[in-house]
C-alpha cells in the first residue's frame, strides 16, 4: 500500500506510541507526510530518533501484508548498525503483530542464509554498501529487487566523504534502473553544506532537505589542568590525573585520540595511574572483533566507565549512557568534533558535554581555535570532487557479471548520479575500455581481453572471471596487515599490527596492543606470536590509517589569531612563547610564508611555515629535498607537521625564494609524481579498486608485501612507457587531495604569492623548536644520504674483515 | 661505468647497476631472469591484464647496457621468457629488438626451469656454457665451482634503504645473478634455500646507482 500524500498516522501505531509514552518528533511526522517524495535529506543530531524517520513510511505501508518481496533497502556503513537496527525494529513489528520480514545482510551473514535470502527476499533488508554491489552483480538481481519502493542511507554524511559512498550511489543507479519509482531517503548528522549532500544522494537536482531541531548548543571547554602541556609529542600523559578525575566526576566519559598508537600510550598510561581500578576499556580499528565487541557490550551496559578510543567510535552503537566526551589532542577538523559530542548525552536533553586536551604547546592554539569556530558554528569542510573513476571502473565491471549491457544505457545511468553528472563520454569510454582490455596505449590483450562487445552488448569473455570480480568488490583498503596472537594462549587474538612495524620487530622487542605490553617470539604464517611481558617502556606500533590533517579553516584562524597583538584567551606560558617568537623572529601570516634557517649541531636546518596541514606540509618537505638536492645542497632529511615543515642538511638554503617558487613546485611535482612513494600508494589503492590488482585470489592469500612490490614496478612502467594511461591520470587527481594534498600546497601558493620572508637566526625559534623534537623524521635518499651509506657498508666490511676472495 | 669490480675464482668481473655481470677479458655480458612476455602469459592463464610493456622495458634496460660496453658476447642466464608460449608470441617490435642487439655479437641462451626448451629466436640454445674458469648454467648444482647462474632472484635491505633492492650473491666457488627483468619479484637473501645454498662467508653486491657490496646476513 503507498500512502502517497497522507498525512495521518494510521491508529494502531499511534496507539502503540502512545502506550510507550513516546510522542513523535515534527521531522519523523514529516518524513511521513513526505513519504512520496523520490527523494529526502534528514539532516538529525543522533538520538533524535532518525532512524525511526527513516522507517516509519515502511513499516505503515507495509502494515496491510499487501506487499511481496523487497519493500525497503537500508544501508549503512556498519555492519554492526544494521544488527541493532533489526534488534530495535522487531519490537515495534511484533508488538503491533505486522507481517514484515526484517533481516541484515553482510561479509558476516551465513552462506546458508545469503542464499536464502536471494531466493526469497524479506521486506526489509539491512545490509552495507559492499554487500549491496554484491547484490546486483547476480543476474538475478533484477528479480531480487523486483517491488523495491524505498532505500534508505543512513550515516549519509560519513558514507559521502569515502569511495564507499561513491559506490553506493552507483549502486543505486543501478537499482533506479531496475526499478523506476524508487524512492530514496538519506539520514545525515550535522554537515556545513546539506546540499552538497543532497545533490550525492539525489542527482544534480538535489532534493528537499528537513532539518530535525539540533537541541542546545553543546557545552565545549579547555580542559584545565595544573601541568603543563610538554612542548612536543601526541602522547598527553600529563593530563592524565585531570583525566581521571573528569571519568570520576561522570558516569560514562569517551576518550577520543587522533592515531590509534595514541590511543594505546595514553590507555597504558591511564592504567597505571588508575589505583581505585575503575572499569576503563580501549577500542580502536587494529583490536581483535572479540576485544571490540567486549567492549561495545560492556558500554552498552554501563558496565565501563571510561573508554579510550579512536573515531573506531564514531559510527554504530548507541552511546546510551556516555555524559563526556574527552578530545585528546587538537581536533583537525570542527565539524568531525561537533558530529562527535553530537552523539553524547542524547537522552537527557542537556547540552553534550566536551572538553578538549591539547598534547603539547601548539595544539594549546589549536585547540583554542577549534573551539572559537565551534561556538561559531564554523563547521569546515572541502568541496568534494568528481567521482572517482577506479570506484565506477569496477563499477562496470559488477555490472558485467550481471549480464551485458549496452554502453550509452550505463553511461546515461551513472551520469545520473551527483558525483558523476559531469562525466564526459570520454572519460566513461576510457573506464570501459581499460575494463575490456586494460585501456593501454600498446594493443596487447585482445585475445585475452576481459569484455568483450557482441551485437552492441558488453560480456565478460569468460564467465568464470565474475568470481574474481565478486571477490574483489569493495572500496575500502585494508592497509597490510598481520595478526597478533599469544603463543600457546589458546592463539587469542589480541589485535593487529601493520606488516611493515611487523617487520622491524625481534625477538625481544615488546610493544603495546591491546593496552597491554607484549614481547615478540616470532612470525609464523602471516601471524605474530607473543607473549605477555612485564617490560617497562614498550614500543609503540605505528598505524598507517588516515592521517588527518588540520582543515584549511581551522588553519586560516591560527593565522588569524597570531596577527592579535596580545592573547588572553591563551594560558601565559603559550601567549609568552608567540610573544617570543614575535620578538626574535615573526610570527606566519596568512599572506606570507615565513621561512627561518638556523645551524644546530653541525648541521643547517631550514623551517617553511606553510600551515598547508601535515599531508601537504609532508609532500612540500619531498619537494624541497628534491629542489635542494638538484641544487647541491645535500639534504639530509626533514619532519612535518601540520604547520610547517623542517629540513636539515650539510648546506645552509641561501635563497629559499628560488626553491619556493610556484611555478618551479608544480613543474618538480609532476616530474616528482614518477618516483613518490606516496604517489605509489596511491595508485596501488586506486589499481587495487579499478581491478588491476586483486587482493583476494581463488587460492591463497596474496601477502602484502609482494602486492606492494608488483604495484610499484606497474606504476614505474606505466610512467615510463603509457603516461596518460587512465590509472595514472586517477592517480593524479586523487593526489590533488588526500595522503599528497598538493591542492593545500596550490592553496598556500596562491594566498601568500610568492611573499617570502626570509628570516636567518643564530639559533633554533621559539616556534621552530618543537620540530626539532617532534617523531617522524624522513630521511632522504640523496647524495647526502648516498655518503652515509657508503660508509656505513664500509664500516661492516671493516668489521666483518674484508676477504678478497 | 658505475660498475663494482669484484674477483670470482680467478676471473675479473664488474657488477652493473642495473643487474647485468660484465666479464671484461672475456669481452662477456651476462643477464639473468629477464622474464620476458611475463603480462601476456598472466594474461592468457588468469585474465588479469597487466601494462603489457615490461618486455620493452627489459629490452630498453639491455639495450642501454649493451650500448655502454658492446660486448662481444651476451649469455642470457636462463628464465628469458616466462613461458615458451611466451616466447612465440613476442610483438614484432620487441623482436626486432632482440635482433638489433644480438646483431654482430654472440648469443648464447641457456635453458630455464620456465623456458626449458629452444626458441625461435637468433642465438645458441644450451643447457650451460663455459667461459675462462667459470660455467654458466640457470640453476645453482650442488657441488659446483666457478659457477655462475640465476633463478633465485636474491633481493636484500639495508637498514635505511627502504625497499630492498636485487643483489648479487657470491663466495668463493659460485655466484648468483640478481634477476633483470621488470616484473620479476625477489626472494630475500636471509631466505632458509639461499642460506643453506651460499658458503658460511658470503657477500651481496647490491643494484642500483650505485652497487654496494656488504656480507650476506647470516640466520
Amino acid at each position: 500500500m503507498h500512502l502517497g500524500g497522507m498525512t495521518d498516522l494510521p491508529p494502531q501505531f499511534s496507539q502503540w506510541f502512545t502506550r510507550q509514552g513516546w510522542s513523535l518528533h515534527p521531522h519523523q511526522l514529516d518524513m511521513l507526510a513526505r513519504a512520496g517524495a523520490p527523494a529526502l535529506l534528514l539532516i538529525a543530531p543522533t538520538g533524535g530518533g532518525k532512524t525511526l524517520a527513516g522507517f516509519l513510511p515502511s513499516l505503515v505501508e507495509l502494515a496491510d501484508g499487501g506487499h511481496q518481496g523487497l519493500h525497503t533497502l537500508y544501508v549503512s556503513p556498519l555492519k554492526a548498525l544494521a544488527a541493532d537496527i533489526k534488534r530495535n525494529l522487531r519490537r515495534p513489528v511484533e508488538e503491533l503483530g505486522l507481517p514484515i520480514r526484517i533481516e541484515d545482510r553482510s561479509g558476516d551473514t551465513s552462506y546458508t542464509q545469503k542464499r536464502r535470502q536471494r531466493a526469497d527476499p524479506p521486506h526489509i533488508l539491512l545490509t552495507t554498501p559492499e554487500s549491496l554491489a554484491l547484490l546486483i552483480s547476480y543476474e538475478d538481481a533484477p528479480r531480487i529487487f523486483a517491488g523495491l519502493q524505498r532505500v534508505v542511507v543512513d550515516e549519509i554524511h560519513a558514507l559521502a566523504e569515502s569511495k564507499r559512498g561513491d559506490q553506493l550511489m552507483l549502486a543505486l543507479s543501478r537499482l533506479q534502473g531496475l526499478c523506476p519509482g524508487l524512492r530514496r531517503v538519506g539520514l545525515s548528522a550535522t554537515v556545513e553544506d546539506p546540499g552538497a549532500i543532497a545533490r550525492q544522494l539525489a542527482g544534480p537536482a538535489g532534493c528537499e532537505i528537513l532539518n530535525a531541531d539540533p537541541g542546545p548548543d553543546p557545552d565545549i571547554s579547555m580542559l584545565v589542568t595544573a601541568e603543563r602541556p610538554p612542548w612536543m609529542g601526541g602522547g598527553a600523559a600529563y593530563a592524565i590525573p585531570a583525566v581521571l578525575e573528569q571519568v570520576r566526576a561522570h558516569r560514562t566519559t569517551l576518550i577520543f585520540h587522533n592515531t590509534r598508537a595514541q590511543a594505546e600510550v595514553f590507555f597504558h598510561n591511564l592504567w597505571i595511574a588508575n589505583t581505585e581500578d575503575l572499569p576503563i576499556g580501549i577500542h580502536h580499528g587494529s583490536l581483535s572483533r572479540e576485544q571490540r565487541e567486549a567492549v561495545e557490550a560492556a558500554m552498552v551496559a554501563g558496565r565501563l566507565r571510561a573508554i579510550v578510543c579512536t573515531g573506531s567510535l564514531d559510527l554504530g552503537i548507541d552511546w546510551g549512557d556516555v555524559d563526556l566526551v574527552i578530545q585528546i589532542g587538537a581536533p583537525k577538523n570542527v565539524k568531525r568534533l561537533i558530529q562527535r559530542i553530537g552523539r553524547a548525552n542524547h537522552r537527557y536533553n542537556a547540552p553534550s558535554k566536551a572538553l578538549l586536551v591539547p598534547a603539547n604547546r601548539f595544539e594549546i592554539v589549536e585547540c583554542v581555535a577549534a573551539l572559537e569556530a565551534a561556538l561559531a558554528h564554523d563547521l569546515d569542510g572541502d568541496p568534494k570532487g568528481p567521482g572517482p573513476r577506479d570506484v565506477l571502473c569496477q563499477h562496470i565491471l559488477i555490472l558485467a557479471c550481471a549480464g551485458p549491457f549496452a554502453a550509452d544505457d550505463v553511461y546515461a545511468e551513472v551520469t545520473a548520479t551527483g558525483a558523476f553528472a559531469g562525466l564526459t563520454r570520454a572519460g566513461f569510454d576510457d573506464c570501459l575500455a581499460f575494463c575490456a582490455t586494460g585501456g593501454y596505449a600498446l594493443r596487447a590483450y585482445d585475445r585475452w581481453q576481459r569484455l568483450l562487445l557482441r551485437d552492441g552488448l558488453w560480456h565478460l569473455r569468460d564467465p568464470r572471471a565474475a568470481l574474481r570480480i565478486r571477490m574483489n568488490i569493495g572500496t575500502i583498503q585494508d592497509t597490510d596487515t598481520v595478526k597478533v596472537r599469544l603463543r600457546g594462549g589458546g592463539g587469542k587474538p589480541l589485535g593487529e599490527v601493520e606488516e611493515a612495524f611487523a617487520a622491524t620487530l625481534t625477538q625481544g622487542d615488546t610493544f603495546l596492543i591491546g593496552g597491554q605490553i607484549v614481547r615478540y617470539e616470532g612470525l609464523r604464517e602471516l601471524t605474530v606470536e607473543v607473549s605477555r611481558s612485564a617490560a617497562k617502556r614498550p614500543r609503540v606500533a605505528t598505524f598507517m590509517g588516515t592521517k588527518f590533517a588540520t582543515s584549511t579553516q581551522l588553519s586560516a584562524r591560527i593565522l588569524a589569531m597570531f596577527q592579535q597583538p596580545d592573547w588572553p584567551a591563551l594560558p601565559a606560558h603559550t601567549s609568552g612563547w608567540l610573544a617570543l617568537q614575535r620578538e626574535v623572529s615573526h610570527l606566519p601570516q596568512a599572506e606570507r610564508i615565513l621561512v627561518e634557517s638556523f645551524a644546530h649541531e653541525g648541521l643547517e636546518y631550514t623551517c617553511f611555515y606553510g600551515f598547508a596541514g601535515r599531508n601537504a606540509q609532508q609532500t612540500l618537505g619531498l619537494l624541497l629535498t628534491r629542489q635542494m638536492e638538484m641544487a647541491g645542497l645535500s639534504p639530509l632529511g626533514f619532519v612535518a607537521t601540520d604547520y610547517a615543515t623542517l629540513i636539515w642538511g650539510l648546506e645552509p638554503v641561501t635563497a629559499p625564494a628560488a626553491l619556493f617558487n610556484g611555478a618551479d613546485l608544480r613543474e618538480g611535482f609532476e616530474t616528482w609524481l614518477a618516483g613518490n612513494a606516496v604517489m605509489k600508494r596511491s595508485f596501488r589503492a586506486c589499481a587495487t579498486i579499478a581491478g588491476l590488482i586483486e587482493r583476494n585470489l581463488p587460492q591463497a592469500r596474496k601477502s602484502g608485501r609482494q602486492a606492494t612490490f608488483s604495484s610499484d614496478i606497474l606504476y614505474d612502467t606505466l610512467v615510463k612507457y603509457d603516461p596518460d594511461h587512465l590509472l595514472l591520470q586517477i592517480t593524479r587527481e586523487e593526489a590533488m587531495r588526500g595522503l599528497v594534498d598538493f591542492g593545500r600546497i596550490e592553496e598556500m601558493i596562491a594566498r601568500s604569492r610568492d611573499r617570502i620572508d626570509h628570516v636567518k637566526l643564530d639559533r633554533v625559534s621559539p616556534l621552530a623548536a618543537p620540530l626539532l623534537l617532534e617523531m617522524g623524521r624522513v630521511p632522504v635518499m640523496g647524495e647526502g644520504r648516498e655518503r652515509m651509506i657508503v660508509a656505513e657498508a664500509e664500516r661492516l666490511l671493516a668489521e666483518a674483515g674484508i676477504a678478497d676472495f | 661505468m658505475n660498475g663494482l669490480d669484484f674477483s670470482f675464482c680467478g676471473a675479473a668481473l664488474t657488477a652493473l647497476p642495473s643487474g647485468a655481470l660484465w666479464y671484461e677479458a672475456q669481452r662477456l655480458l651476462c643477464v639473468s631472469d629477464l622474464h620476458l612476455g611475463k603480462s601476456e602469459r598472466i594474461a592468457r592463464r588468469i585474465g588479469l591484464m597487466l601494462p603489457p610493456y615490461e618486455t620493452r622495458a627489459t629490452l630498453d634496460r639491455l639495450a642501454a647496457d649493451i650500448g655502454a660496453i658492446d660486448p662481444a658476447e651476451v649469455i642470457c642466464l636462463g628464465d628469458s621468457f616466462d613461458d615458451l608460449e611466451a616466447a612465440g608470441s613476442l610483438d614484432p617490435d620487441d623482436q626486432a629488438s632482440l635482433l638489433r642487439l644480438a646483431a654482430g655479437r654472440r648469443w648464447v641462451w641457456i635453458a630455464g626451469n620456465h623456458d626449458p626448451g629452444p626458441v625461435d629466436l637468433a642465438g645458441s640454445h644450451v643447457a650451460s656454457h663455459r667461459a675462462g674458469p667459470l660455467v654458466f648454467r640457470h640453476e645453482a648444482t650442488a657441488g659446483a665451482e666457478a659457477e655462475v647462474s640465476g633463478h633465485y632472484h636474491p633481493k636484500l635491505s639495508l637498514p635505511g634503504m627502504g625497499r630492498p633492492r636485487a643483489c648479487f650473491l657470491l663466495d668463493r666457488c659460485r655466484l648468483i645473478l640478481p634477476a633483470y627483468g621488470a616484473y620479476t619479484g625477489g626472494l630475500s637473501v636471509t631466505a632458509p634455500v639461499l642460506q643453506a645454498l651460499m658458503q658460511p662467508r658470503a657477500d651481496a653486491i647490491l643494484t642500483g646507482q650505485r652497487p654496494l657490496r656488504v656480507p650476506m646476513p647470516r640466520g
